[in-house]
């Protein structure tokens, strides 16, 4: 007995050393983070979905922030410092992105904020970085709320972003589904808890009876759900001539699979949700036909500027990028732009200088900030054929 | 018409996967009162073990599923022995939250060892379509192993426990445990052994989610083990047969709502029965009602 006591003892002597010694070590590493931030380097954060359902999302987004910060400081850093990128995962949930941006500016003391790609997980950090004053550039949010507070209608001061917005990429959809495929009937596939999702629909949704088609219905799901053919049977029942199912990579791939394999064949039509190497593997490239989604951008694009990017990043990981990755390159660009037309690491410095932007000759358009602070640039229809995608247009706004 | 017969087949297949994971949750409630939040993550590792043994050991189907159940097995017997047996004389809130414990465990560690990202299942039966009574119902290949695997599990369990003398220990234990281990019943070999059968069935269900709906990631379990454990208790928790009612029924009741109602409303109506049972028949659609003995 006394024995196994001493043991025991012992055990929890050497533990509560390890433990101390452990908090020991993050207490200096933090201190002499705290010391770096008005030292030698600028910080960026760059919140991400590095977790979650969104995970590829953020793996290569990450990636992009790096590449392009590391392009900066072999060229002479930003203001004479290194850049030093800081991650922080948001777990691809709006209240664990709320956690890692408090963490990046009051742990980490960031300057400014790169991210997140996701509409849900941006909006969760809004009022963190309103009320500190930290410049941030969502990636590839396309809600309109990430940018506008939805009740005054009045721009965030400190929220930016590299890509356009839901109520443009739904007209895309709705012009591209009654024009170009003669759709005149379509039934909408919503991810319920999805802001982007139910944006995406909504806008949609207008912009197509507008043209003169007709909504047969409005079907939901929630992220996470993996059977949908109880709904697909309902929807194969309506007969439309397209379906609109604005969600993310991972229930699409399930639907467009289930949907085919039932003997689906209707058009299926998407947003840049879509975007991720995932998408193929998931529904399996023979049922990726007939299948089209708005983007911001295809690797396959002959645009010089475009191909020059691809080529380093696919140097740099091993893996052609996709949008997700380009905006995020695009957003770490601007904003590093931005803090040098600055001058200065001052949020409201940095605020004026991003909004004296005309016509950055960004990869995927010249950009200007219109006065919600959200870019003009163009859309791009893509069509997969047999899980390969191909160009199918570029729509202007 | 038609379309009414093929929901109904949608909506058995979903059940009965339901049905399989509500068994493990009913056989371990019924033999020590524990309700065991760690089902659905286990139900998760089976269709990770499955998914490993047919993408990189180029396994068959039924290869496969044996040994995914023989994974599931252990690791239910290995909770059961870590976290549970130490407190098995504590108040039965203690277990509970272990149990909580244990699925936050599975989950994150999930999450660091197979990475957050979905991984898609190898293509293991050919999409196939077979047709019945004149194109009234179609079938798929998957439904109909789903359903084979199925019946063939709850025949096994059932010869398993009124036939064998483990299954009469197991009904032995569930209806006293004092009293079993006064007779010579060995009560703690009888709980690992409803424990390690519980779980097996649980990563038959997540083999057969892994090839039904070709994606598996590490927290595939959450909402499953939420479903099946409405079921449990829609059925009657401790009661074999009730599980499998209770997990027919919440299948059906989701494919219809979804079919036919909102299918907004899909999960909220699973959740509105659960609470409408607990009102009426507290005890479940075949439960007798029990006075708490004070």
């Amino acid at each position: 007995m006394k024995k196994r006591f001493l043991v025991v003892m012992s055990l929890l002597m050497v533990l509560s050393l390890v433990i101390a010694g452990c908090g020991g070590q993050q207490a200096q590493q933090s201190q002499s983070g705290g010391g770096q931030s008005t030292g030698e380097t600028i910080k960026i954060g760059a919140n991400f979905e590095l977790t979650g359902t969104m995970a590829a999302y953020g793996r290569t987004s990450v990636n992009a922030v790096k590449m392009a910060a590391d392009e900066w400081n072999a060229n002479g850093g930003l203001l004479g410092k290194q850049i030093e990128v800081i991650e922080a995962d948001n777990k691809s949930l709006p209240d664990e992105s709320t956690n890692a941006a408090t963490r990046l500016v009051t742990q980490d003391k960031v300057v400014a904020i790169v991210g997140t790609s996701a509409s849900t997980t941006t909006l969760g950090m809004v009022p963190v970085v309103q009320q500190y004053k930290i410049p941030t550039i969502a990636t590839t949010a396309t809600n309109p709320d990430v940018t506008v507070d939805p009740k005054s209608k009045e721009t965030y001061k400190y929220m930016f972003r590299a890509c356009f917005i839901d109520p443009f990429q739904g007209v895309v959809g709705a012009n591209f589904a009654y024009n170009d495929l003669g759709a005149r009937n379509a039934v909408l596939y919503i991810d319920d808890k999805d802001a982007f999702s139910v944006g995406l629909a909504k806008f949609f949704k207008e912009n197509f009876e507008k043209l003169g088609g007709k909504i047969l219905s409005e079907e939901h799901y929630v992220a996470g759900d993996q059977d949908f053919r109880s709904t697909l049977t309902k929807i194969q029942s309506m007969n439309p001539d397209v379906i609109y199912e604005p969600g993310h990579y991972q229930e699409t791939g399930m639907i467009i699979k289930q949907a085919r394999e039932m003997g689906i064949t209707t058009p299926i039509v998407g947003g840049d949700g879509w975007d991720s190497p995932d998408l193929v593997k998931i529904a399996g490239p023979e049922n990726m036909n007939n299948v089209f989604m708005s983007n911001h951008f295809i690797p396959s694009d002959p645009d010089p500027k475009i191909q020059n990017f691809v080529k380093a990043y696919k140097d740099k990981f091993g893996e052609v990028p996709d949008a997700k990755a380009v905006l995020a390159y695009e957003a770490a660009n601007i904003m590093f732009t931005g803090i040098k037309n600055a001058n200065s690491t001052k949020g409201d410095d940095i605020v004026a200088a991003l909004e004296g932007l005309k016509d950055y000759p960004g990869l995927t358009g010249n950009i200007t900030f219109d006065g919600q602070h959200n870019p003009v640039k163009p859309a791009i229809i893509i069509e997969f054929k047999n899980g390969e995608q191909v160009m199918r247009g570029r729509v202007n706004p | 018409m038609q379309q009414f017969l093929q929901q109904m087949v949608n909506g058995l297949s979903l059940g009965s996967i339901y049905a399989l994971i509500a068994l493990g949750y009913t056989m371990v409630y019924g033999i020590i009162r524990l309700i065991n939040f760690a089902h659905g993550d286990i139900y998760m590792l089976g269709a990770f073990a499955g998914f490993f043994a047919i993408s990189a050991f180029h396994l068959s189907f039924i290869p496969s599923l044996i040994i995914s159940m023989a994974i599931c097995a252990l690791a239910g017997m290995l909770i059961k022995r870590v976290a549970y047996k130490p407190l098995r004389t504590a108040p039965r809130i203690s277990m509970l939250i272990t149990a909580i414990g244990v699925s936050l465990f599975l989950e994150n560690g999930g999450l660091m060892v197979f990475s957050p990202s979905i991984r898609t299942f190898p293509t293991v039966f050919p999409v196939k379509t077979f047709s019945f009574f004149g194109g009234l119902v179609k079938l798929t290949v998957k439904d109909i192993v789903v359903l084979t695997v199925m019946i063939v599990m709850l025949i096994l369990l059932q010869y398993l426990v009124y036939r064998t003398k483990i299954g009469k220990a197991m009904r032995a234990v569930s209806f006293d445990k004092d009293a079993a281990s006064l007779m010579g019943v060995d009560v703690d070999t009888t709980i690992s052994y409803t424990f390690a059968i519980g779980s097996a069935l649980a990563a038959v269900a997540g083999v057969l989610v892994g090839i039904y709906y070709n994606s598996v990631w590490p927290l595939m379990g959450i909402m499953p083990g939420l479903k099946a454990f409405i079921a449990a208790v829609l059925g009657g928790i401790g009661i074999i047969p009730g599980a499998v009612l209770g997990g027919l029924l919440i299948g059906v009741t989701e494919t219809l709502v979804a079919g036919y109602g909102n299918s907004l409303y899909r999960d909220g109506v699973a959740f509105a029965i659960l609470i409408i049972v607990l009102l009426l028949r507290p005890s479940g659609l075949l439960g007798k009602n029990q006075r708490e003995k004070v």
